[in-house]
């Protein structure tokens, strides 16, 4: 089967996000007042799995080894069936 | 003894620390690309600023899962000295040989500027030949700079006397406004538990001949090269 999932990575609560804080200042000169403004990364993985539990705890290892840094990120999983 | 110098596409001061371990320190030292697999031979290792791989992911992730890190992973099992600089020193803590990690400027912004140092141990195969409390000169030149651990990582650093350099004023001082990039407690650099890995993000190398303003980072290279004479 293939799948693909969806990575989000995002700071932990507490970590500075510059990006954010910018776009909300910069949000505010263009007339809208937002309460708060989080970026994140977003990565998309098409991978071959015999199931969406292998998928899923494939994809979690990768996240684990390389694509987040658990001290500062958090990430979400999320995984479609590719037909 | 033979100081490694690990090369990865990307890495800008490879050249500047070979200059200053042979020309300046006198001691003998060669590159390494990061393809190959082996420090055989080495007595120690730096691992040179830069931007490894334009800072894919996060600064220092791609370099620090090439296989030539499990080598320096080896030597730094061995007791033998490692020491990170810079994009060096993000890449040693991506591949878990030091506590923390290295995130974004507090104001998000490149900076490149002299700093103060206090230098906090002279306890370390990098820093003896300094005196604990004095305040030395060195510049930074980095975006990805903020120091952060977790708790408890973060006291037990400086209960083990991990902490090495801290950026100060002139008077010594550790003032949030002598602090360039908003790292926790002012921490500039950092060893592991068994002393023998260092990371810094200011750069020694550009502060080992008078001429360059200071000469103080010399001592960093000089130190580790005594612990090499001593112990190997």
């Amino acid at each position: 089967m293939q799948y693909q999932a969806t990575v989000t990575i995002e700071q932990k609560a507490g970590m500075l996000d510059p990006e954010g804080t910018t776009a909300k200042r910069a949000l505010g000169h263009l007339g809208y007042a937002v309460e708060s403004v989080k970026t994140a990364k977003l990565y998309e993985i098409v991978l071959e799995a015999e199931s969406a539990e292998v998928a899923e705890q494939k994809v979690d290892e990768m996240c684990q080894k390389l694509i987040a840094n658990p001290i500062v990120h958090n990430y979400t999983i999320k995984l479609k069936e590719l037909s | 003894m033979k100081i490694a110098i690990i090369q990865f596409g990307g890495t800008n001061c490879d050249m500047d620390v070979l200059h200053v371990l042979k020309d300046v320190v006198g001691v003998d030292a060669e590159t390494v690309w990061y393809k190959e697999e082996s420090l055989t031979g080495f007595d120690g290792v730096v691992v040179p600023g830069g931007f490894s791989y334009g800072d894919y992911l996060r600064a220092g992730a791609i370099a620090a899962r090439t296989p030539i890190m499990d080598s320096v992973k080896k030597i730094a099992a061995e007791g033998k000295p490692v020491l990170g600089i810079c994009n060096g020193f993000q890449i040693l803590t991506e591949a878990r040989l030091l506590e923390g990690a290295l995130t974004t400027n507090e104001y998000p912004k490149f900076r490149c500027h002299w700093t103060n140092l206090r230098v906090e141990t002279a306890n370390t195969p990098f820093t003896s030949k300094f005196r604990k409390g004095e305040v030395i000169r060195m510049p930074i030149a980095h975006m990805e700079g903020k120091f952060y651990a977790e708790e408890p990582n973060l006291a037990e650093l400086d209960e083990n006397e991990q902490v090495v350099f801290r950026y100060v004023d002139e008077k010594g001082r550790a003032t949030d406004k002598a602090n360039p990039n908003g790292s926790l407690e002012n921490i500039a650099g950092i060893v592991n538990a068994s002393k023998n890995v260092f990371g810094l993000m200011p750069h020694p190398e550009r502060a080992s001949e008078s001429i360059l303003g200071s000469d103080d980072g010399r001592r960093v290279f000089e130190s580790m090269a005594d612990y090499i004479t001593e112990n190997f």
